[in-house]
């Protein structure tokens, strides 16, 4: 399967990703748009670790296995995140009964 | 060369091997009025006045003392001049000034001159001041301690340099003291001035020093005068010129002297000791001191000779109409100091030295006498208001007369010597220089007596409350007085011309070894001569002395001056001058300037921080605080940078 299938897919997936975190208030939502541009990413990496070792994988069976692996760790570290972003919004319902991002701007001053 | 080697230095000189103190403690005559001016000026809020009095007085006491000690060494025959050098004072590349004071007898002569009559004036100072509260009257004396410091320096200086610290020190001292109540601004006004005009003339000194330094590649006197007359005369046209330039300024000549007679505005003892004995005959010591190089530059001794010339009349017609008795001793000093002038101009160095010192007695003492006029009037100086003051004040006015007597020339009185000194030099060069300068001497002799006559004879003008106060003053000052009437009276025998008695010039022969004795060039006079001139010198300033005395003692000039005799009071109208054709125009350019400064260089520099508070306003309404538009931003920024890397870099 040529590249630029991933690529598109992964590019789509990304600008969906930003397109929600833009427009959407709601904090989950936010929150799983950018898990989804994280995915994208992670997709897109996968994708160039195959492609770059293909021509290898005849005489070296194991070679670009670091790079699948590494898409591991992201997804381990992602699930971690995740798990401390939900505790924070979490915490904000129960301070502020509501997940909208609008409400949260105290920070400016 | 009157000037010693350095190798001479420690030396003992000729026969003279016990001494109590040797000539190396010179650096005590300096240091110890500077030693007073530190705690009166540093401790004045805690001294009492008497305290303060002692140490003003004793500091200067103590360094006439050590002059007078080593004044003994100085005057043995024989004596050659010593450097004493105290530590290297700059050294840059090949130049090298050291801090070294020159002792001889020229030097010692103005020692002696201002730390004796400095005393006499301190020691005046300790009863006419003590009407001022106790701080202000320790910065009086903490001011004249530095002045007389400053003074010593300049005299004492082995080079120009030193000089000149001292020559800048006296005008600083001058500026603080004619400004001493600076709450009148009038006063801070006259003081403003003064130090103005000096410093223009200062800038001609300056000038000359560096041309000696390019010249010379020395500033030392020895060196200096060693060298000069290996030099082209036109640069020393040059330095001499403007040495003169900075003599003008120093010691009141035209066209710089206007500001002497507003310098009256300090208190009384400073005019006394400051514009008239000592700062002002600055310029005379200089040119005196360096007259080895005027001797190569009859063009600059021309010019001397005539500014001097003229500053005297002009000074003595302006005196003719003043009323207010300080102003009329102002004019005088300005116009005695134009006679030095001439005499140096003449080559007559003796004669304008020997002028200086009985010029210091005499008018050292018709300044402290009019301080003790005036203290007795309750400050008034106006000479219209006085009259009679001899019944009330016997001491004052006995020594005043003798003042005036001095100052007129009338034999056997000290200015009668020293004036006649200078006057038959000036008719060896020129009969010209002689019939103004004798005409210049009349004019003294009427404006004095005119100021005698309408001060202390006739009956009281003055308030009844003026009369009821009228009183002689305490021995403070009345000791002053006597001891400087004796010397104006006696001093001019230490100049007996040759024509009276030969060999009887006790200063000439003193002062020989630095100035080389008699005038240079010109015809010689005979005997003859010299003593019909002088006769004839004495018997008009007799003639119009007793003139004035009959025509003010009982009908005083009280009315207004018209005619010519109101150029005269209006002193020319020389200061209006200076301020159409200089102050004005200068006002116009600083007002200008000022507009340039608030409008264009403010507004450039206030507008630049106004842009960038302005800007910095806008761009805070961008944190809002919605985390959507920071991202918002976040991605248009990255398309922007995808943009740019796209299509610029290529």
């Amino acid at each position: 399967m040529p590249i630029n299938y991933y690529i598109f897919l992964a590019v789509a997936l990304f600008c969906i990703g930003v397109a929600g975190v833009l427009t959407r208030r709601n904090a989950i939502i936010i929150f799983m748009c950018i898990e989804l541009m994280l995915n994208a990413v992670n997709l897109l990496l996968v994708a160039f670790s195959k492609m770059h070792y293909h021509a290898l994988s005849a005489t070296a069976p194991h070679a670009g296995i670091d790079g699948q692996l590494f898409v591991f760790f992201i997804m381990v570290v992602a699930a971690a995140e995740v798990s401390v972003g939900l505790a924070v919004i979490v915490m904000m319902y129960r301070n502020t009964h509501s997940i909208d991002v609008n409400f949260l701007n105290r920070l400016k001053h | 060369m009157p000037f010693c080697t350095p190798a001479l230095r420690g030396a003992k000189i000729g026969g003279s091997q016990s001494h109590f103190m040797s000539i190396q403690s010179i650096w005590l005559v300096p240091a110890l009025p500077l030693i007073g001016f530190l705690i009166n000026g540093l401790f004045r809020n805690s001294l009492s006045k008497s305290l303060t009095g002692i140490i003003g007085s004793g500091t200067i006491l103590f360094s006439f003392v050590v002059s007078l000690l080593i004044f003994g060494q100085v005057r043995q025959p024989g004596f050659q001049g010593e450097v004493v050098t105290l530590f290297d004072f700059i050294t840059v590349g090949k130049l090298s000034i050291p801090f070294a004071f020159q002792v001889d007898q020229l030097s010692m002569l103005f020692l002696l001159i201002i730390t004796g009559v400095g005393f006499l004036i301190h020691l005046y100072s300790t009863s006419y001041m003590h009407e001022e509260e106790a701080p202000h009257f320790a910065r009086y004396f903490s001011y004249l301690n530095l002045f007389v410091f400053s003074m010593l320096l300049l005299v004492l200086g082995a080079n120009f340099i030193i000089l000149f610290i001292g020559w800048e020190g006296v005008g600083l001292c001058s500026y603080l003291l004619i400004g001493y109540w600076f709450k009148n601004l009038e006063y801070g006004n006259a003081a403003k001035k003064a130090f103005i005009m000096n410093r223009i003339g200062d800038l001609g000194f300056l000038i000359a020093i560096f041309l000696m330094i390019q010249q010379f590649g020395s500033v030392g006197f020895g060196e200096v005068f060693a060298h000069a007359s290996s030099a082209k005369v036109g640069v020393l046209t040059a330095i001499t010129m403007l040495l003169f330039v900075g003599a003008t300024g120093k010691s009141a000549q035209i066209p710089l002297y206007t500001w002497l007679p507003d310098a009256m505005a300090g208190p009384t003892p400073v005019s006394a000791l400051i514009h008239a004995a000592t700062m002002v005959t600055a310029g005379i010591y200089m040119i005196a001191r360096s007259h080895v190089l005027y001797d190569l530059t009859p063009v600059t001794q021309g010019v001397v000779a005539v500014i001097g010339l003229l500053t005297a009349v002009l000074a003595a017609t302006i005196a003719l109409k003043q009323n207010d008795i300080k102003k009329v001793l102002a004019y005088s000093t300005v116009s005695q100091l134009g006679y030095m002038f001439l005499g140096l101009g003449v080559g007559a160095y003796t004669g304008a030295v020997f002028h200086v010192m009985t010029h210091a007695f005499f008018k050292a003492l018709l300044f402290l006498g009019a301080g003790s006029v005036i203290h007795a009037m309750g400050g008034e100086q106006d000479m219209r208001r006085m009259g009679g003051l001899r019944k009330w004040m016997p001491v004052t006015n006995a020594t005043f007369l003798i003042g005036c007597l001095a100052i007129a020339g009338i034999p056997p009185f000290s200015g009668f010597f020293s004036k006649d000194e200078i006057l038959g030099a000036a008719y060896a060069k020129s009969p010209i220089y002689y019939g103004v300068g004798l005409f210049t001497a009349m004019l003294t002799a009427f404006y004095m007596f005119r100021l005698y006559a309408t001060t202390f004879a006739g009956s009281f003008r003055g308030t009844h409350d003026q009369e009821h106060h009228l009183h002689e003053s305490p021995s403070a000052i009345t000791i002053p007085l006597v001891v400087l009437a004796i010397l104006a009276a006696v001093a001019g025998f230490l100049g007996i011309p040759a024509a009276l008695a030969p060999d009887a010039h006790v200063l000439g022969k003193y002062l020989a070894p630095v100035i080389g004795g008699e005038a240079h060039g010109g015809v010689e006079v005979s005997k003859g001569t010299e003593l019909g001139l002088m006769a004839l010198a004495a018997v008009l300033a007799l003639a119009v002395s007793v003139w004035a005395w009959m025509r003010f003692k009982s009908r005083p000039d009280l009315a207004e001056p018209t005619g010519f005799g109101k150029v005269l009071a209006g002193k020319w109208y020389v200061d209006e001058f200076y301020n159409a054709v200089i102050v004005k125009p200068l006002d116009l350019l600083a007002q200008l300037l000022v507009f340039i400064e608030k409008n264009i260089i403010d507004g450039i520099v206030n507008g630049v921080g106004r842009l960038v508070q302005y800007g910095s306003r806008q761009l805070r309404l961008m944190q809002s605080g919605q985390v959507g538009g920071y991202v918002l931003l976040m991605v248009v920024g990255i398309l922007v940078l995808f943009l740019v890397e796209l299509f610029v870099k290529k």
